[in-house]
């Protein structure tokens, strides 16, 4: 990466205009995917992408530029472009000596997918796609995707942080479309770790094939969705997306302090049912959404954001933990070197509960069990969410009984929360996702057990 | 010498060190941005970049290979392309593989960059975003606080060249404002957006940003549940954008090529009312997404989609036009980090005759849906089951009523294409890939309490 004395000039010239913090991300982004579609190896395609990112924050006030020139001179140029950019410095000298630290845990890795043959990347698509066409003749198409990317950072800030981290993340995903009398419906699985190619010693991918394919197959039959407020369980692992959705981005400091999120001024109150711990930890070895340090330099943290219903903390990133006088708690994420860091989730989950799965199914009457969801969405400001169902099913008389096809749920986060009236011991992570906020993706992880919500509104077509 | 002739040198380069029997494609780009953020009447963040980068295609003995670089370093490009070259050894063999030729159709001249973006000054463009920051803050007492308000700008260069004889650039430029506002009263808050974009910084029209926003975020005020039954249903204009993008999708060649267009086998079939006509045209000056030349380098072009209720063309990029015995319509989509894919580029409909206030006389019971939300995971273009979260006014004996939020709206897309009753004479271009207006659709179900 870049080295230390051309770190420390790169500071002291964003700090020429005055005061303030500084700090330089760089990054070395190294992609590499592969694409079977329609029972051809479409194509490979490799990327790489490394550059530098320079903030200066005066006040209130933040200034930013990067550059993919990491020489002295385009680094000198983002530096002063940054400086200029944050208003109402007052001029002088800043000094920055930094200290090179090394990440506490640093992220283990097996074996970086770069030194494995393209020859086994496209050989694992190819079984994939058998396998998730020796499914059945109901399956007409299949699209398989493997992804991996290394990306190593370097941190360094005019407090004289310098730290880095080498990231490595690998991805497979099969999505299948059935042909019925009825039309296509579409099935998908997805596995994502951070990982190296070791992943797949934990995987087999014609398992992944077949969840995809069965899914496809399943939803040929399945009814209209119903519609209006109905008993809602969803399935271990397949939920998480709610709770990110429904408060997780509404716990995150930068929104709390303009007040849009629901949950503001709300520390120590209880805003969850007593049945609910939610806990954001970038710590989970090998999960999507975990890392060494975040993209501020900070270690990640297990942060316990509600215990028992009642709210305990936000998350933070640097600039809104200076602001409030704490420290930031690791939850500082950015895209890409070309992107500001701001308050994001890493891994977010509810904790498990004492009740059997197959207890919370017989205890209800009639309802839906969704075993897979899909992405969603949340107004911060109101709590309303919604996020789509993939795979789901009736309850009828305490059974899980037809597949019923895709739709929307929606709900109230705050509401929800302190409806659910049944947790199970079933814990499990869901599938990688992208977590989308202000224009930029980031890579998170979820989860939950079982657990059901008394009243979500289905928004099926079914009167 | 120009950016653009730059780009286009860099890329003839790229595309001379082509060995025998091998076919290249040199994507190269090249873009300035700067963003300022202000809030409670001080600039919050302010961001200034260049970004850069190519992408290389290579094809060889029938099979594809690609990589990207996020630089124009001409260090890279030699290991960009040896490893475009190597990918392309594992892609499968498929005769149909080959890049675009120039086909002859003449480029439309549309006069997409402006100066005025190179022009415009830092303390300008902070005005700017300030001065919305204000008439927004002032626009309501309701408005609790003006949580973000955004000005942006870019200028951005490309080339398209080949082996094939495509050689291709051109820059634009553009510039817009936005707002997002809080209004609430003791226990209730609610957001709304508001924008303006122009090619020219000083003719965006700030007034207009900061009331859509403070309009979007007080009409929710006070809103219900709706209880749950079937309505017709009045999508405002930014609604049916986003509806009819959905429909694009589905009319995207490689959709139909690999089984995945719920239209496949309906080209010449009425598919929606009479009354719908569904037009791609990137060549329309009007249009957010107007652009010259598609992703391989070919004219742009008029397609009707959909003619009078009748499906008439899919969208195709070279290669999906070929495997379906056809030809690229200039459809190819894509940034330099990828290979072309399909799809429309600038849709609209053709608008009716009636605004949407008389549309709304003739509803006795209905729902005017204003906004709509989990798009990505409610609705699916393969099936055509179509789920979303939406909010809106009750439309009672032909008038506005209350408001209404946290209901879904659900029917498939073959449906509620089929179900349309009247297409809207307010046709508005918005910043996205489609223009909006007005849509009266029947029988849609509208799920609350």
């Amino acid at each position: 990466m870049i080295d230390q004395s051309l770190l420390t000039r790169t500071l002291e010239e964003a700090t020429k205009r005055g005061g303030g913090f500084a700090e330089v991300f760089v990054e070395d982004r190294l992609s590499s995917g592969a694409h079977l579609d329609d029972d051809r190896i479409e194509e490979l395609s490799s990327g790489r992408s490394r550059g530098a990112g320079i903030r200066v924050i005066i006040g209130e006030s933040t200034g930013f530029a990067h550059t993919a020139d990491l020489s002295e001179q385009g680094l000198a140029t983002a530096a002063r472009a940054a400086g200029d950019a944050a208003r109402g410095g007052t001029g002088g000298v800043t000094t920055v000596e930094l200290i090179a630290q090394q990440a506490h845990a640093p992220n283990q890795i097996g074996v970086f997918p770069s030194e494995v043959a393209k020859a086994r990347k496209v050989e694992l698509l190819e079984l994939a796609n058998d396998a998730a066409r020796g499914a059945g003749p109901a399956i007409a198409q299949v699209s398989v995707g493997y992804g991996d990317v290394r990306r190593q950072i370097q941190i360094a800030n005019s407090d004289g942080l310098l730290i880095g981290d080498d990231q490595v993340k690998t991805r497979f995903s099969v999505s299948c479309v059935a042909q019925g009398d009825a039309g296509m419906q579409t099935g998908r699985e997805s596995i994502g770790h951070s990982f190296g190619f070791e992943m797949f010693d934990r995987y087999d991918v014609t398992d992944i094939a077949r969840t995809a394919a069965e899914r496809a197959i399943t939803k040929l039959s399945a009814r209209p969705a119903p519609s209006g407020a109905v008993t809602t369980v969803i399935g271990k692992g397949g939920g998480g997306v709610l709770f990110h959705e429904a408060c997780g981005h509404g716990l995150e400091a930068d929104l709390v302090a303009k007040s849009a999120t629901v949950f503001a001024g709300r520390i120590g109150e209880q805003v969850a049912s007593p049945l609910v711990t939610l806990i954001d930890d970038g710590t989970m070895g090998g999960e999507w959404g975990c890392f060494a340090i975040d993209d501020e330099g900070r270690p990640a943290q297990r942060n316990v954001l509600i215990e028992d219903g009642v709210l305990l903390d936000f998350m933070w990133d640097e600039l809104r933990a200076r602001a409030e006088g704490r420290p930031s708690s690791g939850n500082g994420r950015r895209q890409s070197y070309k992107h500001l860091p701001m308050v994001r989730m890493t891994n977010t989950y509810i904790a498990n509960g004492e009740t059997a799965p197959d207890d919370i199914i017989s205890d209800t009457d009639s309802g839906i069990f969704v075993s897979q969801l899909g992405g969603g969405q949340v107004n911060t400001v109101t709590g309303d969410f919604v996020f789509g169902m993939t795979e789901a099913y009736l309850i009828e008389n305490g059974e899980i009984t037809e597949p019923i096809r895709e739709g929307n749920l929606i709900g109230n986060g705050p509401e929800v929360l302190m409806s659910i009236d049944a947790l199970g011991n079933d814990f499990a992570m869901g599938s990688p996702g992208t977590c989308g906020k202000d224009c930029q993706g980031v890579p998170v992880g979820d989860g939950t057990p079982t657990l059901r919500v008394p009243s979500l509104t289905v928004g099926g077509t079914a009167a | 010498m120009s950016m653009v002739d730059e780009l286009l040198a860099l890329g003839d380069r790229i595309v001379g060190r082509a060995q025998n029997g091998e076919q290249i494609e040199a994507i190269v780009v090249n873009e300035r941005d700067t963003e300022v953020r202000v809030y409670d009447g001080d600039v919050e963040q302010f961001t200034s970049a260049t970004s850069q980068g190519i992408g290389i295609r290579v094809i060889k003995d029938q099979r594809q290979g690609f990589a990207w670089a996020g630089t124009l370093d001409p260090d890279i490009i030699d290991s960009t392309l040896a490893e475009a070259r190597d990918n392309a050894t594992f892609g499968s063999v498929d005769p149909d593989l080959a890049l675009a030729e120039p086909d002859g159709v003449p480029m439309a001249d549309l006069d997409l960059y402006d100066d005025s973006v190179a022009n415009y000054s830092t303390e300008d463009k902070i005005a700017l975003a300030l001065e919305v920051e204000a008439i927004a803050k002032a626009g309501d007492p309701r408005v609790v606080v003006v949580e973000a308000t955004d000005f942006a700008d870019s200028i951005s260069e490309a080339a398209v060249v080949t082996t094939t004889g495509i050689r291709v650039g051109g820059r634009e430029s553009g510039s817009y404002v936005s707002a997002v506002v809080i209004a609430g009263g003791d226990d209730e808050t609610q957001i709304g957006f508001g924008y303006s974009v122009d090619r020219d910084p000083a003719k965006l029209d700030r007034e207009k940003a900061a009331t859509m926003a403070v309009e979007r975020s007080v009409r929710l005020l006070g809103a219900q549940k709706p209880q749950t039954g079937r309505f017709t249903v009045v999508l405002d204009p930014m609604v049916t954008a986003q509806f009819i993008g959905i429909i694009g999708s589905t009319l995207s060649g490689e959709s139909v090529l690999k089984q995945r267009s719920l239209f496949a086998d309906r080209l010449g079939e009425q598919v929606a009312a009479a009354s719908l006509t569904l037009v791609d045209d990137p060549t329309d000056p009007r249009a957010f997404t107007a652009g010259e030349a598609d992703g391989e380098g070919l004219a742009t072009r008029r397609n009707l989609l959909i003619d009078g209720g009748v499906l008439s063309t899919f969208v195709h990029n070279s290669y999906t036009g070929r495997r379906l015995g056809g030809a690229s319509t200039g459809n190819a989509v894509r940034g330099f980090t990828s290979t072309p894919g399909v799809g429309t580029i600038a849709l609209s409909l053709a608008p009716g005759q009636r605004q949407q206030a008389e549309m709304i006389a003739d509803i006795d019971d209905g729902v005017l849906i204003q906004g709509v939300s989990g798009l990505h995971s409610g609705v699916n273009p393969v099936s055509g089951d179509f789920s979303t979260g939406a909010d809106g006014l009750r439309i009672c004996n032909g008038e506005l009523a209350e408001p209404l939020r946290e209901f879904t709206i659900g029917s498939t897309l073959q449906r509620m294409l089929l179900d349309v009753i009247e297409v809207g004479a307010d046709l508005e271009w918005l910043p996205s890939s489609a223009a909006g207006l007005s849509l009266v659709i029947g029988d849609v179900t509208v799920s609350g309490a």
